[in-house]
This record gives structure tokens, C-alpha cells and sequence, in this order.
């Protein structure tokens, strides 16, 4: 059926909850490592407003959809219609809980196979029926169990991905908390990619960066700000268009500020983007992604600057077509095989 | 008197290491040579060992038929990430070590006479991870074979995205995926080969996509490494987690293939994966 969630008691739950976390006093002068890892707990601050709480400021009612039509509802992820500032629009987000019981429910905000493919199915919904999609990433990383793996969890965020990619229809993401990895991006590509000021976007979790590159995961405030993390450092390098300030004290101390900031700009993003034709939008976004990344293009196809000790690639591919396979060069050491395996956990 | 241990240093010295490789599934040393021919594969216990680009390159094209493209792309370091190396001199170690410029090797080559686009990725460099370069790779070889309606092959083997480019490592899932999403739209076949290991971003963007996937047996599949999966619930993992044969099991793979029946199989699958003709064609 359908559900309306109007605003929510939402102070007097939090009088009755823990006090409130750190405050975020965040010193320039001070170590670097403290100022980002501060905005890692801000992140993840238990009172942080979720992507429900937000619309209950933002939107004029959201009726929700439940259910991917092939496995079950995950409620990781909410979706559903909303109207936000005039605009009637589709919604994908996050829903970490706000007390134990909550976070059972919702499995700690980090979504299952089934909640992406529902997100698939409202934005598939959205395209149809023309509705622009706004996204809310608030999500330590998709569930790494084995329910996850056996329904396919790295399916579905690819697909979703792709999905995204191609939607004939504008999306405004926002990354509200933590952007945990591809679980984050499963539901982050957009047209705009928007942050609030203390969110969070990585590649793994600063913990998971730790321990593979520093072998202990105490070091992940210095993974934190090696990866760059930040909503600032994001939108330096162009992965996030812009940076939504929130309340001075954190988006926690006064969601309804921080709902009409973010309100302010998706209104504004929204705007501009239902004019483009969407055989337009879909070429921008696809250039936007296709030049994200950076590397070097050099003209001679020789290898490295320093001299290899063994022949390259093309003296070595000439040796196998010249002799044959019985010509494969070197067997392969096991010895080099021995590094740190630089691999991405969540 | 104290028990006194077999001395294993003589043992390990009668094996030198460029003549000999210890199975690590069955513990038989295997002589380097014989190794080869057997494809990388234990011929005791069938352990499909792992293959630098170049050598599975060589097992899967016609003799003489790749031509490489875009060799010159090199790695940069966008976010002046140091740990406890820095990134560039880990970038120079791995060149130095594979003879590669980077973890994947892109271009066309012919497969019993078939023509296709292909990219095969090397974990001996940096784990296989995926940062721009990769990315670029598979995206441009995505763009060429749409371009030159012929079917795309990627053989994976990496550990993920490449945490020492951070989110610009991550978005790269999406550069490949819209790349992949115009392939499937103009109907060009994408066929996707996992070695072990295919994980992180890699299996959750490009290679869990293939119009039919293929993985080779017994390799690591799986999206969340299983350190992780443990750690984060408190839960069993089941025997053959994130095998192939795990994943064939739960219909994520269309085929398990022995290495040797890989390049038999390809063309075959081939023979059926015709890129549709278009624009003359109609009307």
C-alpha cells in the first residue's frame, strides 16, 4: 500500500537516544588527519539525517514503492515518487536506522542484491514515465555476506551502474553521508553529482585501505586522507560537481537547515536539467564519465623509462609468435606474485 | 634431547626456483618446462596457475595475429597517494617486474581466424587493479569494437579497483559500463573470461557483464573479499565460496572451462555471437 511519511517526531526521538557525537570542531592548523577523520565521524554520525528524513523536510509527501518482482524488499534502499519543490520526481536512497532496532531492519543501511534491483526497477519507472530520478548515498558499502554474493550482489551494482549510465531521463545524486565504494556508486551516477559539506566518497573504507596498504586498520585516519575522501577533495577532482554547506555544527544538529540547503540546490539542478532533450543528457553523461580518470598517453609504445630486466611486452610477443608457445618466456616466478594484493574489500 | 626436525633447506636447494614451482594446491614441484606446456596448469591436481598477459594472449590468439593498441598508456598519480610506498614507485616496481606499462594489454587479435577485440588483464601487476589506465583500456576497446562490430573478449584477473586512485578508480566502473551499455544496444557480442582472481570493482562492473561468462575453474570470484565478508557478520562461509563453481551454481557463470578447452570453447561461442548487421541491412 501506500505509505506517506509525514515528518516524523524526530526531536523527541533524539532526546531519548545517545548524546550527540563529537562536535566537529575542525582546526585548519591542526593535523590534517584529524580534520578528515573528523568529517569520517560526521559521516557516520548515528543522528546524521537519512535519505527519509530529508524528504520528510524537502518533499511535499513521498509515496513509497517496495519490492524488486524477483526476490524481496529490501529496506537498505527506499524508493518511491516525491514532489520536491514543484518537480515530481522519482527517489533512490540509502536508509541506514536511527536506534538498534531500526538498523536491524534496514541491515545497517548496507543494501542487498534485491535493494538495488529495486532502485533499478523505480528508476526503469522514472525513465517511462519521464520523471527525473534524485538519489540520497548514505552507505558504509553493500553487504559483503554470502546472501549478498549467491544472489549476486556484484550484478546488480553493475547493472545498475550501466543503467544509470543510459536513463533517458536527468539525475541528481547526493551524497548525504558515507559514500562506501560501489555500493555508493550503484545508485551515484548522475548528471550532478552534489555532497553535503561533512560527506564522505571512497574507493574502500578507510579501515579496508588500512589494513591491506599499512597492514593495520588503526592507520585509517592517514588512509582517509591519502584517498582523499573529503566532499572538498571530491569535488577537486571533479567526482562531485558541487558542495552543499551544512549547519555549522553538522547536519545532525538541524536537519530542517540542511534539508532546505539541499532542497535549494536539487530545485535549482532540476531546473536546468528537465530542459536539456534527453538524447542530449545521455551523450553529457556519458562524456562525463568517459573522461573521468586520469593518466598519460605516450606516443612510443616502449615500456618503462627505467630499463626492464626482462624484454617488453612487444620483444616478448614477437618471441612467442616467431617460435611458437614452446618460446613463452620465463615461467612464471611464484616470487613475484608475493605483493600486498591491492584490492578494493567493500 | 631435543626432537630433532626434517632439515627442509637442502630439499628446497635441490629445487631452484628458475627451473622448478611448487603447487601450491597439491605441493608437487613441477618442473618449469613441463609446466608450460601443460598450459600453467598442474598436470596432478589441474591448479590453473595464474598467466601474465602475454601468455594468455599467446594461448588464445592465432599465432601472429594481435596487434596491440594504446600500449603507451601509463598511470599517473592524481591524488599523490603515499602509504607505505609511494604510488609512483610502486607503478615503476610492477613495470619493472611484468614488462607491462600497466595491468591490462588491449587490442585486436583473431581467435581460429575470428576477428575480436581484446583485453586481458595481468595481477602480477599491482593485483590486477583497476585505475585509469584499465579502465581506458576497456572503455576505448569497448568504443573499437562497437565501432568495428566485432565481439569483445576480456579475460579478468585483478584484485578490484585501484585504491591508490581512489574514487577516480572507482568511477571507472562507470566508464566501462556505459561503454558496455552502447556495445549491448548496437548488439555486438561481449564475452567475459574470469581467471582467478576477479573481484572488488572489476567483477562488479565489466566482467560479471559478459553476454556469456566464462571463468576458468577454482578461481576467486566474488565481490566483497572474504576477510571482509567474515569479519563484518559472524557467519560460516560455505565450502567453495566464491569459487567458480560457486557462481556457476548460483548462475552467475554460463560455463566453467578447463584453460585447455578455453580457446576451443571461445570459438565456438563465437561461431554463434555474430555482431547484427545494421544501418544497410535494414528496411
Amino acid at each position: 500500500m501506500v505509505d506517506r511519511l509525514l515528518r516524523r517526531g524526530r526531536d523527541a526521538d533524539r532526546d531519548a537516544a545517545e548524546p550527540a557525537d563529537l562536535p566537529p570542531a575542525i582546526d585548519p592548523d591542526a593535523d590534517p588527519k584529524d580534520g578528515v577523520w573528523a568529517r569520517v565521524q560526521l559521516a557516520r554520525n548515528l543522528r546524521r539525517p537519512r535519505t527519509l528524513e530529508l524528504l520528510g523536510v524537502m518533499a511535499d509527501e513521498f509515496i513509497e514503492l517496495h519490492g524488486d518482482r524477483l526476490f524481496g524488499d529490501d529496506e537498505a534502499i527506499v524508493a518511491g515518487f516525491a514532489t520536491i519543490g514543484g518537480h515530481r520526481v522519482a527517489v533512490v536512497g540509502q536508509q541506514k536506522g536511527q536506534d538498534t532496532e531500526e538498523n536491524v531492519r534496514r541491515n545497517f543501511g548496507m543494501p542487498h542484491p534485491e535493494g538495488y534491483r529495486k532502485a533499478m526497477r523505480v528508476m526503469e519507472l522514472a525513465e517511462r514515465c519521464g520523471l527525473p530520478v534524485v538519489t540520497f548515498v548514505d552507505v558504509p558499502g553493500a553487504h559483503p555476506g554470502p546472501e549478498s554474493e549467491e544472489r549476486g550482489i556484484a550484478e546488480a551494482i553493475a547493472r545498475s551502474v550501466g543503467l544509470m549510465t543510459r536513463l533517458r531521463t536527468p539525475i541528481v545524486s547526493v551524497i548525504t553521508g558515507e559514500g562506501g565504494s560501489g555500493g555508493a556508486l550503484a545508485i551515484a551516477v548522475g548528471d550532478v553529482v552534489l555532497a553535503l559539506e561533512n560527506a564522505v566518497y571512497s574507493v574502500i573504507s578507510p579501515e579496508g585501505c588500512a589494513s591491506i596498504l599499512w597492514r593495520t586498520s588503526d592507520e585509517a585516519p592517514a588512509a582517509a586522507l591519502a584517498m582523499r575522501m573529503s566532499a572538498q577533495d571530491q569535488q577537486a577532482l571533479g567526482v562531485v560537481d558541487e558542495v552543499i554547506p551544512e549547519p555549522p555544527a553538522g547536519a545532525h544538529t538541524d536537519p530542517e537547515e540542511t534539508g532546505r540547503r539541499l532542497k535549494a540546490a536539487i530545485v535549482r539542478e532540476l531546473d536546468r536539467l528537465v530542459t536539456i532533450p534527453p538524447d542530449v543528457l545521455v551523450e553529457q553523461r556519458y562524456r562525463r564519465y568517459r573522461s573521468i580518470g586520469a593518466f598519460e598517453e605516450t606516443a612510443a609504445p616502449e615500456p618503462t623509462p627505467t630499463v626492464p630486466p626482462r624484454p617488453g611486452l612487444a620483444e616478448r610477443l614477437r618471441g612467442l609468435i616467431e617460435a611458437g608457445q614452446r618460446a613463452i618466456p620465463a615461467p612464471l616466478p611464484v616470487g613475484r606474485r608475493q605483493e600486498p594484493p591491492a584490492r578494493e574489500d567493500v | 634431547m631435543p626432537v630433532k626436525f626434517p632439515q627442509f633447506r637442502s630439499r628446497r636447494e635441490a629445487f631452484p626456483e628458475s627451473l622448478w614451482t611448487r603447487c601450491p594446491s597439491c605441493e608437487e614441484q613441477l618442473f618449469n618446462k613441463q609446466l608450460e606446456k601443460a598450459m600453467n596448469v598442474c598436470p596432478s591436481c589441474a591448479h590453473h596457475f595464474r598467466l601474465s598477459a602475454p601468455v594468455r594472449l599467446g594461448q588464445l590468439l592465432d599465432e601472429g595475429s594481435f596487434e596491440e593498441r594504446d600500449s603507451g598508456l601509463i598511470s599517473v598519480d592524481p591524488l599523490g597517494f603515499v602509504d607505505q610506498k609511494t604510488y609512483p614507485d610502486r607503478i615503476a616496481a610492477a613495470q619493472v617486474s611484468t614488462g607491462l606499462n600497466d595491468a591490462a594489454v588491449w587490442g585486436f587479435g583473431k581467435v581460429e581466424g575470428t576477428q575480436v577485440a581484446i583485453v586481458v588483464m595481468d595481477f602480477g601487476f599491482m593485483g590486477g587493479s583497476m585505475g585509469a589506465v584499465v579502465g581506458e583500456k576497456v572503455a576505448r576497446a569497448a568504443e573499437a569494437s562497437l565501432e568495428e562490430r566485432v565481439p569483445l573478449v576480456v579475460v579478468s584477473a585483478s584484485g578490484g579497483a585501484r585504491m591508490q586512485e581512489g574514487t577516480l578508480a572507482l568511477m571507472q566502473l562507470a566508464k566501462t559500463m556505459a561503454a558496455l551499455e552502447r556495445l549491448r544496444d548496437a548488439g555486438v557480442p561481449y564475452v567475459s573470461v574470469m581467471s582467478d582472481p576477479t573481484t572488488g570493482g572489476v567483477f562488479a562492473s565489466y566482467a560479471a557483464m559478459g553476454d556469456v561468462n566464462l571463468a576458468e575453474p577454482n578461481a576467486l570470484i566474488g565481490f566483497a573479499g572474504a576477510r571482509v565478508a567474515a569479519g563484518t557478520i559472524s557467519q560460516e562461509l560455505p565450502p567453495g565460496f566464491q569459487r567458480s563453481e560457486f557462481l556457476y551454481g548460483h548462475g552467475f557463470i554460463d560455463r566453467v572451462v578447463t584453460r585447455a578447452e578455453l580457446r576451443r570453447e571461445l570459438t565456438e561461442l563465437l561461431h554463434y555471437l555474430v555482431p547484427r548487421r545494421l544501418e544497410p541491412a535494414r528496411g
